[in-house]
Parts: C-alpha cells; sequence; structure tokens
C-alpha cells in the first residue's frame, strides 16, 4: 500500500509528501481517523487530495494511504429506499452506530452485508454469459425487480451454479471461465468508478415523454424521457417543490434524488412524507422506487462534489438493467459553488465570477450522462436528468445557468413575481422553452389527441398576447380595450389560473392525467372560439362574458375528478347551449 | 509537557504566521501569552512547516518576539452548565457580566458536526409571536431557520425585543422559551438597548448572551454565533428545553469572514466574499432543528442588514438559499409609519404549510392566508395603475381593493410594540380585511369556510 506524509491542510484540500505511486483519481485515507478522500493533483513527489470529511483535528506528518482504486460505488441490491450520504454511505445506517450526528472516520460502509436476499438465477451450467447479461433476479422493493447483470469485461463459459435460494451479498452466485481459462465468480454486488460513465450499445432517439402530471410541463413544456432539463429559479420561488413534484409523479421506474448542498429538513420531510405517498400507477408507496442522495448545505463540500456522480452512476446501474430512471439533481448551483470553493483552496486562476474556467465542461460531462439507450445487452433504458439551478441574485446571466443551458434541452425558468403572487408551480411560461416540442408531437399526436399540440401552440400565442396586452393595461386601465382583446385577457386568465397553475396539496390537483389536461385545454379553447365569434358578431362584452360560466371553466381542475372527464364534456356542451342561446338573441335583434 | 515557540514569522491583521513547527493539527487551538495577558488563536492553514493562526483577541501589542504560543492539541471549546442562563459572555465565551466565572460545567466544541438528516424530525409546532403579520403570514415554526432581512435604520431591534417579549410555544406542556441571543459587531448602544429590554421584560434569566462589540477584535465575531448554538445545542438536547437563538448582525459575521479571508489571500469570489460563504453560513444556519430522539428543539433568527437594501447582495441571496423562508423589512412601508414594516409579499415560512389549520392554529387559517395574499398582490397592480390614471378614475371594484389595501396595512398589519394579539384575534382582523371586497372575489376560500368564518 502506498502511504505519504501530509504538509499541508486548507480546509478539504489536503496535500502530502512521498506520494510518487498515488494515481489520480486514487482514493485515500487521510490522516489517524481515517478520513476518505481523492487524489485530484500530482506534481513531483507532492499530492494534493480532497477530503470527503471535516478535516479540523488531522495533523501535519499524519499519513496518507492509498487504496489503489479509484472512488466506487458498490452497486447491488439494498439501494431502493435508502439514503445515502455524497460517497454512497448509507445514512441510516451511520446513525445507528453514531446518534444525532454525523462523525467524522465513519469508514467506507456500503451496502448492507448481513442482509439476505432471495435469489433466483437465470442461467445454467455451460452456458455463455456475456458482460452486462442478467443472470439472477432479486424482488428488491415491490416495484423494482433487481436484475444481476455480469461485470463489465467479464464473460464466459457458465461452470458453477448455486442453487435459488436466499443468498447474502458476498455470496458466491455463479462461476465463470473465460477464454483464457480464467475462473470469475460473480456475486449480486459489483463496484463502479463514480467518475466514469457505464458503457452502453448505442444511443437511441428520444420519443416518449415523461408524463410527470403537471399541466406546465406535460402541455406545454414537455420533458422526453432520455432528456435533459434545468429549473432555474431564486430562493422562495420553489425549485424544491417542484423537484418534489416531479419525484412524487413522474412515470419513471425509478426515481434518483439528489439534494445537494440544500437543506437538512427538505431531506427529512422526503424521508416523511414518501413511504406514505402512493404512486397512482402502481398503487405502492413511491418509497419503493426511490433512492435518496444527502449533501446537505452543513455535510463537507468536497462530498457535495461527489454526489452528483453518485447519484448518475446508480441511475447507470439500474438503466443497465433496462429501467427508465429519472434523476432529480437539487441544486447543481451547490455542486458548482462546491467546485469553486476546492478550485480556490487549490489556488487556481479563476474564470467568472471566481468559478473555474472547466466548469462548463464538467456540467457538460454530467448532462451528457442522460439519454435515451440501447444497453449493453440489447435492451432499452433511458436517464433522464432534472437539474435544478439556484442563480445568485435570480439572475439567469451567471455562469452555471448560463453554461447550464448550452447543455440542456428544456429550460424551466422560475419567476419570483409569479411565486410572490403564490401562483405555483412559478414557472414562467413566456421565458421557458422545451426543445422536445417537434420530437414529441407524433407521441402525443397518437397517444393524447390529433390536435393537442396545436391547441398548446394557439394557448402560447394567446398568452403572448396577453403579456403584450397587459403593457397597455399598465397604462390606461382594462376598460379602453376593444372587446377582443379584453375577451383575451379573460381568457388568459383562465389559462394561468385553471390550468398553468396547479395546487400540489389538492387531492385532484396534484397530479393530473394527460387525458384530463388534453379535456381542460380543449374546453377553454372552446370557450375561447365560441365567444370570440359572438364578439366578432358584435355582441358586447359584458353578455359574452358569462362569469358563472367563465369560473366553471376556471375551476374545474377541482370540481371535474381525474377520473370523470364525462363532467368536462358536460361542460363542452354547456359552452356551446350558451354561446348559441345568445347568438340566437342577437340573430333576431339584428 | 508540549512545546512553547517563542518566534512569530510574520503579523498581518488578525493572523499570525509561525515557522518550524513540527507538529500541529488543523482548527487546534494556540494559547498566546504577551507578559501577563493571555489570548486564543485558531489554525487556519498549514503549509509545510508554517502555520497560519488566527488570533480571537486581535494582534495588537504583539512583536515577534513578546509572545509565547503553545499548542494546545484540542479544537476551540466553551464551559456550559444550566447556570449560563441569565449571563452575558463576549464571543469566546468569557463573562464579561462581572459575575465571576463559571465554575462548574463541562467542554463543548464549537465547531459541532453536521446533524444526520435521518436523525431529524420535521418541525411542526408553530411559535406564537403575537405579531400578526408573522404568525398569519409567515408562521415561525419551532426548529425552523427563519431569518429577517432588514435595512439600516430599520426597527429591526424593536421587532426583536418584541418577540423575545412575546413568544410563546404551543404544546400541552407549558414550557417557557429560552433564549440564546448572539450579539455579532453590535454597537454598545445596541447592546445596552438589549440587555435592557431583556431586563425590565423579566426574560433576563431565560437569556443567555454572546456580545462581540463593534470594536472588538473581528475574529470574535466568528465564534460569537457558533458559542450561542453550542450553547443552543447544550440547553436543547441535552437539557431538553426549547431554544430560540437569535444572532445580530449576520452581515457583520459575513464582513469579518472577508476581511480573514482577504488577509489569508484567498481566491474572493462574488464582492470579494470567500468561495465558501455559502458552506460557512450553512454550517451555522443548519445547526438548527428537531432530532426524534431528543425532544428540545432550536429555532434561529438570524439577523442581517441588507446593505443597500439590495436583497439580491450575497449575503441575503446566500442566506435564503439556506434558511426556511425569510421576513423582509421594507423601508417604504417603515415611512409610512407601518410598524412592524414587513413586506409580505416576498416574506415566507417554508416550514408553515404543514403546522397551520386544524389541530395546530384553527382550521381556516391556510385558506384564508391564501386569500390575504391573493388579494394583496392584486392591490399592488392596482396601486401601480393608480399612480397613472388617478386613484379616483379607478373602476369600482378597483376601489374596493384600494380599500382593503389600506385596511391590511394600515390595520391588519399594523401593532404597536407592546401588543401581543392571540391568533384569534389576528385570524378575526384577516376576515375583517377580507369583508371590505366583495364575495365573488374570494377565489381561494370555498363555500363552506366563507360561510362559517366570513364576517359579511
Amino acid at each position: 500500500m502506498n502511504k505519504g506524509s501530509i504538509t499541508y491542510i486548507n480546509g478539504p484540500v489536503v496535500r502530502g509528501t512521498h506520494m510518487e505511486a498515488f494515481q489520480m483519481r486514487e482514493m485515500v485515507y487521510v490522516g489517524k481517523r481515517k478520513l476518505i478522500a481523492e487524489v485530484i493533483g500530482l506534481e513531483g513527489s507532492t499530492g494534493t487530495v480532497q477530503v470527503y470529511e471535516d478535516t479540523e483535528g488531522i495533523g501535519i506528518q499524519e499519513e496518507i494511504v492509498g487504496l489503489g482504486a479509484p472512488l466506487s460505488l458498490q452497486l447491488g441490491p439494498g439501494l431502493i429506499g435508502n439514503i445515502l450520504d455524497g460517497i454512497g454511505r448509507p445514512l441510516k445506517k451511520i446513525n445507528e452506530v453514531h446518534a444525532d450526528f454525523i462523525p467524522e472516520g465513519a469508514g467506507l460502509i456500503s451496502l448492507d452485508m448481513e442482509k439476505s436476499w432471495m435469489v433466483d438465477l437465470q442461467v445454467k451450467s455451460g452456458d455463455m454469459v456475456l458482460s452486462g447479461q442478467i443472470f439472477g433476479l432479486i424482488e428488491e422493493s415491490s416495484l423494482i425487480q433487481h436484475r444481476i447483470m455480469v461485470p463489465h469485461g467479464v464473460g464466459g463459459i457458465v461452470q458453477f451454479v448455486a442453487e435459488n435460494g436466499p443468498y447474502k451479498p458476498d455470496e458466491v452466485l455463479v462461476r465463470i471461465a473465460d477464454k483464457k481459462g480464467a475462473v470469475h465468480e460473480l456475486k449480486m454486488v459489483q463496484t463502479w468508478p463514480v467518475r466514469k460513465p457505464r458503457p452502453i450499445q448505442k444511443r437511441l432517439k428520444t420519443i416518449k415523454p415523461l408524463i410527470t402530471g403537471q399541466r406546465v410541463f406535460d402541455t406545454f413544456f414537455p420533458i422526453a424521457k432520455g432528456g435533459t432539463a434545468c429549473i432555474p429559479g431564486g430562493f422562495g420561488t420553489g425549485k424544491t417543490m417542484t423537484q418534489h413534484q416531479l419525484a412524487k409523479w413522474s412515470d419513471a421506474d425509478l426515481v434518483i434524488y439528489i439534494g445537494c448542498g440544500e437543506r437538512g429538513n427538505e431531506m427529512t420531510s422526503v424521508l416523511e412524507e414518501f413511504p406514505k405517498l402512493i404512486d397512482p400507477k402502481s398503487g405502492k408507496a413511491i418509497m419503493e422506487r426511490t433512492i435518496l442522495i444527502a449533501n446537505t448545505s452543513n455535510m463537507p463540500v468536497a462530498a457535495r462534489e461527489a454526489s452528483i456522480y453518485t447519484g448518475i452512476t446508480i441511475a447507470e446501474y439500474y438503466r443497465d438493467m433496462g429501467y427508465h430512471v429519472a434523476v432529480m439533481a437539487d441544486s447543481t448551483s451547490r455542486w458548482a459553488e462546491a467546485l469553486r470553493e476546492i478550485s480556490g483552496r487549490l489556488e487556481e486562476m479563476p474564470a467568472e465570477e471566481g468559478y473555474p474556467a472547466y466548469l462548463p465542461y464538467r456540467l457538460a460531462e454530467f448532462y451528457e450522462r442522460a439519454g435515451y439507450v440501447e444497453t449493453v445487452q440489447n435492451g432499452e433504458g433511458s436517464i433522464t436528468i432534472i437539474g435544478a439551478i439556484s442563480p445568485a441574485g435570480g439572475d439567469f446571466s451567471e455562469p452555471v445557468t448560463e453554461s447550464t443551458m448550452r447543455y440542456i434541452n428544456a429550460f424551466l425558468a422560475l419567476d419570483r413575481k409569479l411565486a410572490y403572487a403564490r401562483h405555483y408551480p412559478a414557472v414562467n411560461w413566456l421565458s421557458s422553452y422545451s426543445g422536445y416540442l417537434n420530437v414529441l408531437e407524433d407521441w402525443y399526436g397518437e397517444h393524447v389527441g390529433a390536435d393537442f399540440m396545436q391547441i398548446r401552440t394557439d394557448l402560447m400565442k394567446l398568452l403572448q398576447e396577453e403579456s403584450e396586452l397587459l403593457d397597455i393595461v399598465q397604462l390606461v386601465g382594462e376598460d379602453v380595450l376593444p372587446d377582443s382583446q379584453r375577451l383575451v385577457l379573460e381568457i388568459a386568465r383562465i389559462v394561468k389560473t385553471g390550468i398553468l397553475q396547479q395546487n400540489a396539496f389538492h387531492r385532484e390537483d396534484a397530479f393530473v392525467p394527460l387525458l384530463k389536461q388534453y379535456a381542460m385545454i380543449q374546453v377553454v379553447w372552446h370557450l375561447y372560439v365560441q365567444a370570440k365569434r359572438c364578439i366578432d358578431n358584435g355582441i358586447p362584452f359584458s353578455e359574452t362574458q358569462n362569469h358563472e360560466l367563465f369560473d366553471r371553466v376556471a375551476k374545474m381542475k377541482y370540481t371535474v375528478p381525474n377520473d370523470h372527464l364525462e363532467a368536462l364534456e358536460a361542460l363542452t356542451t354547456d359552452i356551446e347551449a350558451y354561446y348559441e342561446k345568445i347568438m340566437e338573441k342577437y340573430r333576431q335583434v339584428i | 509537557m508540549r512545546k512553547e515557540y517563542l518566534h512569530i514569522e510574520k503579523i498581518e491583521g488578525p493572523l499570525i504566521f509561525l515557522k518550524g513547527i513540527k507538529e500541529a493539527k488543523y482548527g487546534e487551538v494556540v494559547e498566546i501569552t504577551i507578559d501577563q495577558e493571555h489570548r486564543l488563536g485558531k489554525i487556519i492553514k498549514i503549509d509545510q512547516d508554517m502555520v497560519i493562526a488566527q488570533v480571537f483577541e486581535g494582534t495588537s501589542g504583539m512583536s515577534m518576539r513578546n509572545a509565547k504560543i503553545r499548542f494546545t492539541g484540542e479544537p476551540m471549546q466553551i464551559k456550559l452548565s444550566e447556570e449560563i442562563l441569565g449571563r452575558m459572555f463576549n464571543g469566546i465565551g468569557d463573562p464579561i457580566d462581572g459575575g465571576g466565572p463559571l465554575y462548574s460545567g463541562v467542554d463543548f466544541p464549537i465547531q459541532s458536526r453536521p446533524i444526520n438528516p435521518v436523525a431529524r424530525s420535521y418541525p411542526r409546532n408553530c411559535i406564537i409571536t403575537g405579531i400578526t403579520a408573522i404568525d398569519l403570514l409567515s408562521t415561525l415554526i419551532r426548529g425552523q431557520k427563519l431569518p429577517i432581512f432588514s435595512g439600516n435604520g430599520l426597527p429591526h431591534k424593536e421587532l426583536i425585543a418584541q418577540i423575545v417579549r412575546q413568544a410563546q410555544i404551543t404544546s400541552e406542556d407549558e414550557e417557557e422559551l429560552v433564549i440564546c441571543f448572539a450579539a455579532i459587531g453590535v454597537t454598545k448602544d445596541e447592546g445596552a438597548y438589549f440587555r435592557e429590554e431583556f431586563e425590565v421584560s423579566g426574560t433576563m434569566n431565560h437569556v443567555v448572551m454572546f456580545v462581540n462589540y463593534a470594536d472588538d477584535p473581528v475574529t470574535e465575531r466568528l465564534s460569537a454565533p457558533k458559542c450561542a448554538l453550542t450553547a443552543a445545542e447544550y440547553l436543547a438536547f441535552e437539557k431538553n428545553r426549547h431554544v430560540l437563538v437569535i444572532m445580530t448582525d449576520m452581515t457583520n459575521y459575513c464582513e469579518a469572514l472577508r476581511e480573514i479571508a482577504a488577509v489569508n489571500e484567498e481566491v474572493p469570489s462574488r464582492k470579494g466574499y470567500p468561495g465558501y460563504l455559502y458552506s460557512d453560513l450553512a454550517s451555522i444556519y443548519e445547526r438548527a432543528g428537531t432530532l426524534t430522539s431528543r425532544k428540545g428543539s432550536i429555532t434561529l433568527l438570524p439577523i442581517l442588514t441588507m446593505p443597500n437594501d439590495d436583497i439580491t447582495h450575497p449575503i441575503p441571496d446566500l442566506t435564503g438559499y439556506i434558511t426556511e423562508g425569510q421576513i423582509v423589512l421594507s423601508r417604504e412601508l417603515g415611512n409610512r409609519g407601518i410598524n412592524p414594516p414587513i413586506d409580505v409579499l416576498s416574506s415566507l415560512s417554508r416550514l408553515m404549510k404543514d403546522s397551520i389549520g386544524e389541530g395546530f392554529t384553527r382550521v381556516d387559517h391556510p385558506d384564508l392566508m391564501n386569500q390575504l395574499f391573493s388579494s394583496f398582490s392584486k392591490v399592488q397592480d392596482i396601486r401601480s395603475l393608480a399612480q397613472i390614471i388617478g386613484e379616483a378614475d379607478l373602476s369600482e371594484m378597483d376601489q374596493k381593493y384600494m380599500a382593503y389595501g389600506r385596511f391590511f396595512e394600515e390595520q391588519f398589519m399594523n401593532q404597536k410594540s407592546y401588543e401581543a394579539r392571540t391568533i384569534e384575534e389576528s385570524l378575526e382582523l384577516g376576515w375583517k380585511a377580507l369583508s371590505i371586497l366583495p364575495e365573488e372575489l374570494l377565489d381561494r376560500l370555498d363555500p363552506e369556510t366563507i360561510e362559517k368564518y366570513h364576517r359579511r
């Protein structure tokens, strides 16, 4: 084992001498308490490491011990429903040993090695198995079947297969011999270095949406499965709330929630709430398909840098089993700041606002690990990344937002003004965009409604027109506008309160199926078309704008249950009948 | 017997640089003796045989040769017992009220370990402050960290004093709140104001104060909040008390951090503040909370003055990202004589949604709050229109909104410094404000709630 000696300590950055034999990105133990760290720089005999735990109390001339391998994760059953720290250590386990507060030097603990899992083996002696091939199955949770894969770079003829039954993670399940005759023992766990993307066969086109049950996303700014999105917003605009909504309701098989440099109580609320929440699709608790990575803002900053990679590596592991995984990173700004902090302590030349010049590259590396892919064993899987950004001062021209925008396809801007008016989710419909509208058009046409995208475009035009009209209203008031423009304002108001606003705490409104979303925009558009016809025929606005009818449309999100869409048809009929009636009345007058 | 060093290589601002050190630990405390005087320092960087330490009491009077420096091998600690209540200490935990030293007690390191998120319990009980704008619209929850963003000259001092006087916890065990008060870089007058307020109102025996005056060394500004939090952790988690920690003014803390970073030649990020300002502030704010395994709680109310009233300045900005909401004071309301001048639309309590309503305050609270907010945000639009076309030309409906806005600010929010309103009184005032508006405009309320509570 390689050993160095500490000569320099500055926060999470530690340097040592006699480190010629260390490798870049090698994992090391630092000091008497064996703090976990990673080599990030080598020069002559001096090595620089970033320490994933608090360095207070570490002395000079203590040891740095190389572990010979890069920062890696143990991947295997037991991850689902768990909460891990930035370097993949289970926090519940740590809490059992060291109550309430996280100590330094808790060591490299990982999956529970004592727990037995029922294994159903899928191969027999004499079979040929290849890298990535699934050779065993475990019911990891009521929603996720764990598919045990042959590790990458390993393959050959099966020589031994264990009986189906309960096994612990470090027991041998299958033994194979490769071409050269070397024997490999396969267990249910494998390790993988977090900074290295896991291999795939090839990337496929993104053609399916990630259905979130949130109207502002599904209808207005859809995200594709295998796509990338970012949610920037100043504090108080509801980033975390939005991310939680997506984690709760999106139709991914598995959700990995990375709480990166955020509040401890937010993780606690997820831990308390998710086991009680029922997934509308499966009827099971959503914790059964959730993995949490927590590096709260007071936990060591170097582990914050690693937490993003820990999350995405676990996502890739489950993707390789053929699952559709959604990764929520909240917030990537904290991760970028961790990079900045370490870069500052390394005395690197800063670029914009003190961030290191390699920030855009690191962001790109992360977002590029998303995608809809054909896995090594010809299955299909995807990783969708939704990253929150906390721009300094709520200003989107800062480096993290700017750099991220170049690598993502859906930009969901949260707006402080909307949040102050308690318009949630506070997604600004004018500055947000989704690059997936075109690729998803066919899917929506086929699965939802042929005119879905057309109505969406029409409503967007209406909202755009409204924002221009509001500038005039600010100056002269609403009353002086012509009736047709007043109608635009009224309908836009319904779109805003009745469609864009969504109540996360309302039974019917927390999650809305696509078909109801479609029916709702149809109703609103129908109302507009009918009312517009009356106004074009010279019928006064006071008559056209029927308070009761407009109010019913605005409140349909609450009053129409998600599984009784016929009530929306009735609403359409009523709208038609009403306008037919007043048209009739005026026809007689004219 | 540990070694004593007699030679300092360099002194710069509050930092001393020592050379030829063979044994030192990061973060360890050094004892410095100058003639008969003792000072404490903390190691903040080790580079080969050069050690950099910040001196808490400041470096004035030190020379390259007149100081003896001893390495203690221990992190910074303070002595704590229940006797600290009613006492006043400086920024490193030495008594300054003339009451003599603490004789008994246990040493606690002032830098604590992070709370495991698994061990936290989600804060759910509110603290009633008797102030309508807070209790109804940005409710303070036990275990929350809720900062007050103020500006120079705004009455945050009076607001804090009022909260300390009136704050009550709502629960079956009628316990009294304990206050840990950290004054960071405050003027002597301010310090005296708080002390007098606490003594007059009879709360002093529940208060422990850690005071760093404006002319005290800046390094002590960094330790004062940590001492207060260590005392709070001791009282909350060892002695099962409910603790309210008040810190004023965190802007001074951040400036001290910047000063030391500059002397240490660190790479600055925004406005010269070090890149680790966020993590550093988080290591303070995140010490608030409640644990499943212990009974007490730590609620944190830091106060900061926004330089130039700018909420996007790095200090309020980073604070807002860490804390669970914020209470923003507005100069415009202050000038109009509204007290407390809380800008309700930009104020927010993130934790209140799970802790108000049935079983906590009153069943109509959440809906009433939503309606008050949404109607008041409408008032803002109408006011800007009124500025252009004049109030007289507004439509009848808009005039009603203007009347609502006036009642909201002048009656509902406005209250006297010694007026404590019960939650029922505040709720009634809210309904009274809504009675100005026609019923069909109350779109956030369901018919049953209107039926039961609306004052027509």
